[in-house]
């Protein structure tokens, strides 16, 4: 495993938000939640996790969705290229969007790794727990 | 930092933390505590309605969200003699005031449609559901506009409160829970105070009147023992009650044994109703949480421009131009001017939309986001609930994923279908739901609910489910503000930043209470017009 590109998250955060997100039409969604626990995430799967807390917002496929504002897309979005940006993101929240700070550091880096090389996204280098520890504040 | 897979327990709770907490039974509202955590004012400081005289002829003021804090100030703006004009993104007005009736088509982002299948006079409020009487501007407007009102239950005694892990998964009655744990820990009290175990604690004399009380309140006995008698019968209900003639005879009730009553964790749901915000009286509007908005915006009609998408808001010294999408125009984009702008977007949707306004504003605009919540509007071919478990109203707690079942507080007794609250999580239950298509969340919903009402299977008829993250029009369900964000950010909110100042409930010391947006309103336009005629 080589370490991440880090980028300026000032550029990242701006790149974010020009992201398109088309409106989709209807969707079907087979993934049915497993509802572990009321107080944590418990998985440790990326998929799992994506499934849990990411598709609500950026969709099942990824590509996020628009309305009064939007949820960026992360199908094919090169602003993932430095896995810190999301791995910043997912632990420190950002605008609208939630802090997952209390998500271990292995999950982060599993629902990152997951996304990075998924939805279109083929980064071949992972991130880490110990660059998801780097980016707690 | 150290990296943690669960929420840190936080060392002081506030009332509605706590009350949350209780609500859930079992924490399922840990998020939304934290969430919501701080800077609950003790009560609202309404004082009647702002004084706005001597506003300057011609004086216009663009506001921009016809939701409750939009349509206050549009409404009392107007009566002031300020020129004002509203832009709202949906097709009506009410904002998160919302309520969802048969006939109803709701677009969730994603493009997931659903059409509501809810029978006459039956509806889902998938926001705020319930009014203190002490949120003093919501009932101010309700009376001036002649909104009628109905009692809403938050404590039912006949109710449930139910764990998947406690009884074998056998729902409780609130009131055997309540009476039970208040009659073992009076007992227990009792035992230690006759044994000198309170002695150093509480004075001899102030023992005595203890001992008193705790027999009271406890329901104990003569020996102050807490057992099946007519004492705890009365409290927590009789096994056969009381009736006439020769086959009246009651039969007591049986208290459960205090071991398995704390080992249950119900004793969670004790405190419900117990909170300043849950105290009785409640209210609810008949036939759902939008009249109040509605009844406003009945005021201000002519004032209002539906399916308006800001894109831009602009200022200078001149005033402020708002750029939109008129989505009645096909898609044209048309620009509104005034002098000063009144903005109530959530922060969640205003964060993306470019202005220009100041550093400290924009942060605070940035550094808000926006909480998980999730309910389901269950529709049922008969109402079981009150024909088999006479439960007429109010809320039964549980530790499933759906939190809460609330039951109908109207309608009592009627023949046809009734409509559920089928769940109402917070946290990661909330995403979980969310996460989901709307279809699978109301199956998942009837599945939880069938272990506390078997009725669910046969009687299930049709559903509706609302996870706020993806509502298109505020990406969240209200702002989530702790205390450090509050501390640095909450008073540029508030600011009058030149020409633009905003309101809503994030702008306000009771988020996502319907209150919050009107006290924000008020408090906002009064700020505006001492500005306006100060000069």
């Amino acid at each position: 495993m080589r370490p991440v590109k880090p980028l300026s998250l000032a550029a990242l955060f701006l790149a974010a938000l020009s992201a398109t997100s088309p409106v989709g039409a209807q969707r079907t969604d087979a993934q049915s939640s497993d509802f572990a626990d009321a107080r944590r995430f418990p998985y440790q799967n990326g998929e799992q996790l994506y499934h849990a807390i990411c598709q609500g917002c950026h969709m099942p496929d990824g590509k996020g969705a628009t309305g009064a504002g939007s949820y960026p897309a992360l199908a094919t979005n090169p602003n993932l290229e430095a896995g810190t940006y999301p791995v910043h993101l997912v632990v420190n929240g950002q605008k609208a969007m939630p802090s997952f700070a209390y998500l271990s550091d292995e999950q982060v880096a599993a629902v990152v790794n997951y996304v990075r090389t998924h939805f279109g996204n083929g980064y071949k280098d992972t991130v880490t727990s110990e660059d998801v520890k780097g980016m707690r504040h | 930092m150290v990296a943690t897979n669960s929420i840190p327990p936080r060392s002081r709770m506030t009332r509605r933390e706590l009350l949350a907490m209780i609500g859930t039974a079992a924490g399922s509202s840990v998020m939304y505590q934290a969430a919501t955590s701080l800077g609950y004012a003790a009560e609202s400081e309404f004082k009647g309605p702002p004084n706005l005289s001597g506003a300057p002829k011609g004086t216009s003021v663009l506001i921009l969200g016809a939701g409750w804090a939009g349509l206050v100030a549009a409404y009392e703006l107007g009566k002031a003699g300020y020129k004002v004009q509203v832009l709202e993104y949906r097709e009506k007005a009410g904002g998160r005031a919302w309520t969802l009736r048969g006939g109803d088509t709701y677009t969730e982002l994603g493009g997931f449609t659903q059409k509501v299948g809810f029978d006459k006079g039956h509806y889902l409020n998938p926001g705020p559901w319930r009014v203190p009487y002490h949120h003093r501007g919501v009932m101010h407007y309700y009376h001036e506009l002649g909104v009628k009102l109905e009692p809403f239950f938050q404590v039912n005694y006949n109710a449930y409160v139910h764990s998947k892990t406690a009884f074998g998964g056998k729902p409780q009655r609130y009131r055997h829970v309540l009476a039970d744990f208040n009659g073992h820990v009076a007992e227990l009290l009792s035992k230690l105070g006759h044994k000198g175990g309170l002695d150093g604690y509480v004075s001899k004399e102030d023992q005595e009147k203890l001992l008193e009380a705790l027999q009271d309140w406890g329901a104990l006995d003569d020996d102050y023992a807490y057992k099946a008698n007519v004492e705890t019968s009365n409290r927590r209900g009789f096994e056969k009650d009381p009736g006439g003639g020769l086959s009246g005879e009651p039969v007591f009730s049986k208290p459960i044994e205090f071991s398995q009553l704390l080992r249950s964790g119900l004793w969670r749901a004790i405190g419900t109703g117990s909170g300043y915000e849950f105290q009785t009286a409640l209210f609810q509007p008949e036939g759902g949480m939008d009249a109040g908005p509605l009844a406003l915006a009945e005021k201000v009609k002519d004032k209002i421009t539906f399916n308006a998408k800001v894109t831009e808001i602009n200022q200078d010294s001149g005033g402020v131009t708002v750029t939109y999408v008129d989505g009645k125009a096909g898609g044209a984009v048309k620009t509104a001017k005034a002098d000063w702008c009144l903005c109530t977007i959530p922060a969640s949707i205003l964060s993306q939309i470019k202005k220009n306004v100041s550093a400290d504003m924009d942060a605070a605009i940035n550094a808000l986001p926006y909480e998980a919540a999730f309910k389901v509007g269950l529709q049922f071919k008969r109402r079981f609930w009150e024909q088999d478990e006479e439960i007429y109203g109010g809320i039964t707690y549980t530790d499933l994923p759906i939190s809460l079942i609330a039951y109908p507080n109207t309608h009592y007794g009627s023949k046809g279908k009734g409509v559920l609250l089928g769940a109402y999580p917070w946290g990661p239950f909330a995403y979980e739901f969310a996460a989901m298509a709307p279809e699978e969340r109301v199956k998942k919903c009837v599945e939880f609910g069938a272990q506390i009402h078997p009725q669910y299977r046969q009687e299930f008829d049709t559903g509706v489910a609302v996870a706020w993250h993806r509502v298109p029009w505020t990406l969240g369900c209200f702002g989530a503000w702790t205390e450090a964000k509050r501390a640095e950010h909450y008073k540029n909110m508030c600011q009058i930043d030149g020409r633009i100042l905003l309101a809503g409930e994030h702008v306000s010391y009771l988020p996502a209470w319907q209150e919050g947006a009107v006290q924000s309103s008020l408090d906002a336009i009064t700020r505006l017009h001492q500005r306006v005629t100060a000069k």
